[in-house]
């Protein structure tokens, strides 16, 4: 199995294959639909977005409450295809290079994939406990009002993902 | 009359939330584990290895099976001998607040569906029925919505052809796709009204996975099974664990059917007061 680490360069990014098995270790941030609806409309005003995302990854995901002790909660994608309409945008104008999620993707993020040479991967859908356990650590950084919606920045070791659209546009659900 | 007091409502529907995002039903497990020694797919045996270890994680480490815990919907059915004392629904959705809370689950309900603002645990979706008792059954469904969005209903002529049905359901799982969480449990609800239909549809998602099968459902689940959908998506033969139908009369110039899929974690919790 291929272990990556973040960011991802090119080079990295070029050697994985749709289907491939992979384990991600590094910085991911979350972001599901109210925080791509906030950055989208930053970007539309032509404004710089209060997070750096060029290279970065970002992860479908509104964890639960971190119990007492924990690093985070149940932590498991959410279904990707809500987002398309914002992916675009994000491979284009701030350099985002990777997403993880669960589900299909519209034609339109597939060919935004390929022409930014970016990749989405799968993680374990419906094992949001499971997944909490490669999760070191967890910080709410950006739209904090949003609660589970807000940005984190999650440190993960090993976290188990499919390749599942690559850098060449190939997609594992075609 | 049998009083029931507010608070023990409350306090038991805490319980059931706990239990329903915490603990995966047997049924649904036991379920998971047949089609994991069944299934030949080698991607999606491992995929549902990966979904039974999470049931197990979340047991012992108290965290939910899934982030997503649901717009919890409620099922009531209030015996015709009980008295309860003070707020009915105020006290099952301070019940959920109570439970959600102490778990540590999400709050992921909206005030306003247009424009939306900050989440919130409650309220809940309650169905109250009544029954001949003296007894007050209480039903806990926390529905998460990347299957709930997935739902469907068509309103078909009285003289169409159950051929035109099975299809209709068939492509309901097939438009959820990977999307919603496979291997999924279908419930469908036929007849009532499109309100009822939707309900039962709902409703026959709290039926046990093993429950005795019709003919119909028993079809349903193998032509669903062939679709090579499979766990996350990524094929194989358990893209559904059960096909369970209600139904119910209807009127002579319709034929009601509703679909509401739910993922792999499916989660109900029951108590009896």
């Amino acid at each position: 199995m291929k272990r990556i680490v973040t960011p991802l360069n090119k080079g990295q990014i070029k050697q994985l294959n749709s289907g491939d098995e992979v384990l991600l270790s590094g910085v991911i941030y979350t972001a599901r639909d109210q925080a791509h609806k906030r950055l989208d409309e930053t970007i539309k005003r032509g404004r710089k977005l209060p997070i750096d995302l060029k290279g970065a990854v970002i992860y479908y995901c509104g964890p639960t409450r971190t119990p007492k002790g924990k690093v985070i909660g149940s932590c498991g994608p959410t279904t990707s295809s809500r987002m398309d309409a914002f992916t675009p945008a994000l491979l284009k104008k701030v350099g985002l290079k990777a997403m993880i999620g669960k589900g299909a993707r519209s034609k339109d993020v597939v060919r935004a994939i390929k022409k930014h040479k970016a990749v989405y991967f799968l993680a374990y859908a419906g094992c949001g406990a499971l997944i909490a356990g490669y999760i070191k650590k967890a910080k709410t950084i950006l739209y904090k009002d949003l609660g589970a919606e807000a940005i984190h920045r999650l440190e993960v070791k090993d976290l188990p993902l499919i390749v599942a659209i690559d850098s060449r546009g190939r997609d594992i659900y075609s | 009359m049998r009083k029931i007091s507010a608070r023990m409502i409350t306090d038991t529907v805490a319980g059931l939330c706990v239990k329903a995002n915490l603990i995966l039903r047997d049924d649904v497990l036991s379920a998971l584990k047949t089609a994991f020694a069944l299934e030949t797919n080698a991607r999606a045996k491992g995929i549902i290895k990966a979904i039974i270890e999470n049931a197990r994680v979340a047991r012992v480490d108290k965290l939910a099976i899934c982030q997503d815990t649901g717009m919890p919907v409620v099922f009531a059915q209030i015996g015709r001998e009980v008295v309860i004392e003070g707020n009915f629904n105020a006290a099952i959705n301070k019940g959920i607040e109570s439970g959600y809370r102490k778990a540590c689950l999400r709050s992921s309900i909206v005030e306003d569906p247009l424009s939306r603002g900050r989440a919130r645990y409650t309220p809940a979706v309650i169905h109250i029925g009544m029954v001949n008792s003296n007894k007050l059954k209480l039903t806990v469904l926390p529905k998460g919505f990347g299957c709930e969005n997935k739902s469907q209903a068509l309103m078909f002529k009285p003289t169409a052809d159950i051929s035109e049905i099975k299809k209709f359901i068939v492509n309901a799982v097939k438009i959820a796709g990977p999307d919603a969480c496979p291997p999924y449990v279908v419930g469908v609800g036929i007849g009532g009204t499109a309100d009822y239909a939707s309900l039962l549809a709902k409703k026959a998602l709290l039926r046990k996975i093993k429950s005795k099968k019709s003919k119909l459902e028993k079809e349903l689940l193998g032509k669903i099974n062939k679709l090579n959908i499979g766990p996350m998506g990524l094929g194989g033969k358990t893209t559904a664990l059960a096909v369970n139908i209600e139904t119910y009369p209807t009127h002579i110039a319709g034929l009601p059917v509703a679909v509401n899929i739910s993922c792999h974690a499916l989660r109900s919790a029951t108590a009896v007061l």
